[in-house]
Formats: C-alpha cells, structure tokens, sequence
C-alpha cells in the first residue's frame, strides 16, 4: 500500500527523560482524509510539527512520502516541507503585507517542486483558478487585513492547496469559524484534496466534524507516554 | 529576490518605524559627513589665507608667532626689520616681488596695517584671488586709509570719513591717540573671507607720519607736534618696517633664499615658508575637529542602536509571520537572513538619504556660510576614505541585524508551527 505517513516507533521529548510522544505505529494512506482529535495538551501540535519537519524525532521513523524525517538535514526537511506539504494553522494564517493574491502565491515562489507542478500554467492564473473554486475569486486584490476570519482561512486554504502538494495538514482551521461556515469550508477543503488527490491529515478536538472523514486517530489512543 | 520583496513589503508595512529609522541613521551619516566637509572646507580656509608666497621674513622669533602676526593679525611683533636690510633683500636677483608691512597700531581693535602698493598688486589668497575694492582706491597720500570689509560694514564708515589712529593695540580709543593726525577713508575692499577683512591699511609713510615726533617710544609733548599739513612724503624717511612677504622668482630658489636670510649678516631675520608654518599651526588646533570627529561617529553609533531596537522589538510581533515562512518551507537561515537583509537595507537607504543630506546641505548653506563665517564649503565627490567609511556603517548595520535576527533564530526553532500571538 502507498502511504503518505507512515510513523514507526516514534519517541519524541522537548527535554531528556520527558517524552512527550510516544507512537508505535501510524499510517495513513495516499488522499486518505484523517481526522486526529484530542484533548489540549494530549501532543497534537507536537506532532504535527514533527510530521512537517520543524520538529525532529529523537527515536524511531518517521516517512513523509517515503522520505524518512529522521535521516534528513533541517535543510532538506524544510524543502520537503516546502514542496509537498500544505500547512494550514488555526488563524492568522497570512502575511499582513502582502496582497490576498501574493499570499495565495508564496508556495510557488518558495518552492521550485511547487512551481513546477503547475504544469506551465502561471501562478497568477492558477491562484485565482484556485480562489474562485474557493469561492473567494472576488477579493484577490484586497488587503489582507481587511478580510473575515472565514476569508482568511479560504485564502489559507488556497495557499496550502497552490501547486498541488501531496499532504495537506490542517491545524484546527474551523475552529475561529462559526457553524455554517465550518460545513462549507470543510466541504470546499475536502473537494479539492479529492481533486489534487492530497492525503488531508485535520486536527480538531471538535469531534462533530469527525463523521465527515474516512478515518479518526485519537491521539491519546496511540500516544503511550 | 523573494527575500527583497518580503524585506520591502515589510518594512513598507511599518511604515513609521522604517521612516523614524531611516532619519536617523540618515542624519546621523549626515551629520559626520558633514562635519567631514567642514573639517575640509575649514583645513582649506585655512591654508588659502595666503597664497603664492613663498617666505614670510621679520626679526628672528618664532615662527608660528610671524605667521600670526602678519597674516592673521593676532599677537604683537616683537621687533622690526630696518628698511636698509629690507630694501637689500628685496634688490636679490631671486627676489620676485615683495610687499613690507609696519604693524603696531590700531583702529578701535582693529589693526592698522602699513603697507605700499605692492601689497594690492601682489597679494594673493585662496589659490589666485587678488585684492579688489567694492569703492574708491588704494591709499596713495600720507594720510590715506583703507578698509577692510568687515571694518567697514561694523564701524559704518563711508569714503570720505576721517578716522583717529591708537597707538599699540587696544579696543577702544585709548589714551595714545594719534588724533592729531587723523587719516581719510579713501578705499573700502572687497570681502576675501580671510584676516584681510578685519583690518585697515595705510602707507608706509602714513605709519612713519604718525609716530613723526616720537622719541624712543614716547608721545610728543601736546602743543609741540608738528602740524599734519607740514608734513611732506618726500621729508619722510622709512626706517624700519615690521616684516615682510616675498616671492622668488623660482620657486626652487625658496630654501636658499630661506638659508640665506636665516644668515643674514647685518641683523637677525628668520624666513618662514608659509605652508609649512600653517600646518604646524593647524596640527596644533585640530585636535578641536578631532573631537568633532569622534562625537560624530557616536551619533552614527547612536543611529544604528536606535536601529537595533526597533527591529528587536519588531521580532516580537513578527513571530507570526515567521512562522507562516517557516510552515512555507522557508529555513531558519532564510529567516535569519531576511532580517540581516531588513536592517543592511536599512543601514544602505538611510547612508545615501546621509549623502544626499550633506550634498543638499552644502548647496543650500554654501553661500550662507560663507557670508557668515567666512568658511568656504566646497562641493567635492566624496573620498576614497568616506567610501569605506560608510561601508563601514553598512557593514555595522549589517552586523547590528544579526542580533534581532539571532533572536527571531531561536524563537522559530522554539516556536516551531504553534501558534503563539
């Protein structure tokens, strides 16, 4: 099976001699829609720092579309980060001085993998692509910060989605949202991971949403510390 | 060229802080450029207070104390150089021109200069620039005087005005006045900037015809002196003067001449190369432009501290976007070099807003200071040593924007992708 995460035996501490993640075995498969809940406190953003690569494990593995966290540089994990992954945070997610368009275009200038696989298309043309089906094609020009919390996280989710990366990770992204806007941005979210065919890895500890995906991970579940 | 755009857009984004921090560092360089402009316009002044010169000559003393007498016009002779060796020296095959001047009298503090009219044909200051008067002429007649244009303009004389004489060097109308003498305001010179402002000038025979009656350094008796119409240029005879400027016909033959003079049988005299006395004399004064110097460089201190703090505090509300970066791929080391590059950006703007300052400054108060101070300020490209002197301040800036990037370092390791507002 194809695997987008796969986790072995993962030991994970800010300080020696207090482990704050301990997994034995974690899969999740290509364009599989994970939701991994838990109580504050319980690990998740550690892990999701991990799984991006900020963060490194002290033992076991942990594979990111086959490339092993544990054995690669600060450097090159920063461009795994950059080229596959799509990082969604819970808010605040732009960068104030630039336009919501500029914003939206960051992965692709950052990331030459990222760039390439628009195929030829310019990144102008496909953010605005991606901001329309976003629902948000009408305020590209606009200033950031003059946007609501429920725009900013259409726009996040374009930046996360531009260039089609193979992992989305999402950090609570609906929960500065209010009901009707969480179905439908989830909604938006989930059409898109199904069309680009991304892995969609969504952490919450608002378990309502949990029906709507393939698979739910309680983190205290596999955590063993 | 992301890092540009990003370091641009942010700064942009503080828009006041970036505006704030730009002026200071930009004065600050201004400031010790200009200083550095002054520094040189006033070392030129300076060293322009006379030119084509070659040898000062007086009665053997110091030096520095010739140089101050005669072209500066500070302190007193000590003693004079008698016509006969004056006239034999200036008969020297070497010899181009000469121009005598008999000090020792003054005007309301103002000294008195007795000179003839070679002084108007041959002096020369700032490189070429010849003596001329705004009105009427040289003096000629006994009683002939000529003013300064500073003298002028303070005391609002007119040509025609008939103007007392004091004895030695005092302020104010003293108790050896020679009024029974009073001299005609024939002449008024033009503004040189230079100690030439501030004095008068008479003829040599003016100079004699006031001491006339004199013994051994005593006034006449009051009703014994002998009436000023009664006086004759032909009746006079010049004895001695105080010093004398001269220029050789070959510059080469200045140190012989110099030698020569130094050995001059019949009295002692000393020559002095004006140059060489004016350095001595401004190496012994800038320690004063030296200080200016070094409060200058502080203020550029200053400058850039005041930079360091705002990006330092700017690190604190940037940990978001650092973040953001950081979750886009972007590596510590980038974001290291984003704020290296914010405050080497910086640092660059505000050097070349400092040189426009200066360079604007200088245009604008050019002639403003020189009417006021009598300070020429010349425009000049900016030197090989303030080059590397403001790369120097670049290269501070630079390194002053590793401390807040260092600090933004250890925060994006630590922050890693967690919210932290």
């Amino acid at each position: 099976m194809d695997y987008s995460v796969e986790i072995a035996n993962l030991n994970f501490c800010y300080r020696p001699a207090k482990t704050v993640l301990k997994i034995v075995e974690l899969n999740i498969a290509r364009g599989e829609k994970v939701f991994l809940y838990g109580p504050s406190g319980s690990g998740k953003t550690t892990l999701l720092g991990i799984l991006a690569g900020v963060l490194k494990a002290n033992e076991g593995s942990v594979k990111i579309l086959g490339h092993d966290l544990t054995q690669m540089s600060g450097p090159a994990r920063d461009g795994l980060r950059g080229a596959h992954i799509g990082y969604i945070f819970q808010m605040f997610n732009l960068i104030p001085y630039l336009s919501v368009l500029e914003n939206i275009m960051l992965p692709c200038r950052i990331s030459q993998e990222r760039q390439r696989r628009l195929n030829g298309r310019s990144r102008e043309e496909e953010a605005k692509n991606l901001a329309g089906r976003l629902g948000i094609g009408h305020i590209v020009t606009d200033n950031v910060v003059d946007l609501s919390v429920g725009q900013q996280q259409r726009v996040a989710a374009a930046r996360a989605l531009l260039g089609a990366p193979e992992l989305i990770i999402a950090d609570e992204p609906t929960s500065s949202l209010d009901e009707d806007h969480r179905e439908g941005f989830l909604q938006l979210l989930f059409d898109q991971c199904r069309d680009l065919g991304s892995t969609l890895i969504f952490v919450s500890h608002d378990r309502r949403m949990m029906p709507l995906f393939d698979r739910a991970v309680s983190l205290a579940e596999i955590n063993h510390t | 060229m992301l890092l540009f755009l990003l370091a641009y857009r942010s700064l942009l984004n503080r828009k006041l802080t970036t505006i704030v921090t730009l002026l200071s560092i930009g004065l600050s360089v201004g400031l010790w450029l200009g200083i550095e402009h002054i520094r040189g316009g006033a070392r030129e002044s300076f060293s322009n207070t006379i030119s084509q010169t070659d040898l000062i000559v007086g009665a053997r003393g110091g030096p520095i104390q010739l140089l101050l007498y005669t072209v500066f016009h500070i302190g007193t002779p000590t003693a004079n150089v008698t016509y006969e060796s004056y006239e034999k020296i200036k008969n020297h095959k070497a010899v181009l021109w000469t121009i005598p001047i008999s000090l020792g009298d003054s005007h309301r503090g103002y000294r008195v200069v007795g000179t003839n009219e070679d002084f108007y044909r041959h002096y020369r200051y700032r490189q070429d620039r010849q003596l001329e008067f705004t009105q009427g002429r040289a003096p000629t007649g006994i009683f002939d005087i000529a003013l300064g244009s500073e003298v002028a303009h303070a005391l609002k004389y007119a040509l025609g005005a008939r103007i007392v004489v004091t004895h030695g060097i005092t302020r104010s109308t003293g108790i050896m006045d020679h009024d029974d003498k009073p001299f005609t305001v024939v002449g008024i010179l033009q503004p040189t900037r230079t100690p030439i402002d501030r004095s008068v000038y008479v003829t040599l025979e003016g100079i004699e015809a006031m001491h006339i009656d004199w013994k051994q350094g005593a006034p006449p008796i009051k009703g014994q002196e002998t009436p000023a119409e009664k006086i004759k240029r032909e009746d006079i005879k010049i004895e001695q003067i105080t010093a004398f400027f001269l220029r050789t016909k070959s510059r080469v033959q200045t140190l012989a001449l110099q030698r020569e003079i130094t050995n001059f049988s019949e009295e002692p005299l000393i020559a002095v190369v004006p140059g060489v006395a004016l350095s001595e004399l401004w190496s012994g004064i800038s320690y004063g432009e030296q200080v200016l110097q070094v409060v200058a460089i502080f203020v550029v201190i200053v400058g850039l501290l005041g930079m360091l703090m705002s990006l330092y505090t700017s690190v604190n509300e940037r940990r978001r976007e650092i973040a953001i970066l950081r979750a886009l791929g972007v590596g510590p080391v980038k974001v290291i070099s984003l704020l290296v590059f914010e405050s080497g950006l910086l640092t660059l703007i505000g050097a070349i807003l400092g040189v426009g300052v200066v360079y604007g400054s200088v245009v604008l108060l050019q002639p403003i200071i020189e009417q006021q101070f009598g300070l020429h300020i010349p425009l000049r490209a900016l030197t090989q040593t303030q080059y590397s002197y403001l790369a120097c301040v670049v290269a501070g800036g630079v390194a002053i924007g590793i401390i807040p990037a260092w600090k933004a370092y250890q925060n994006a390791l630590s922050d890693g992708l967690s919210v932290r507002v």
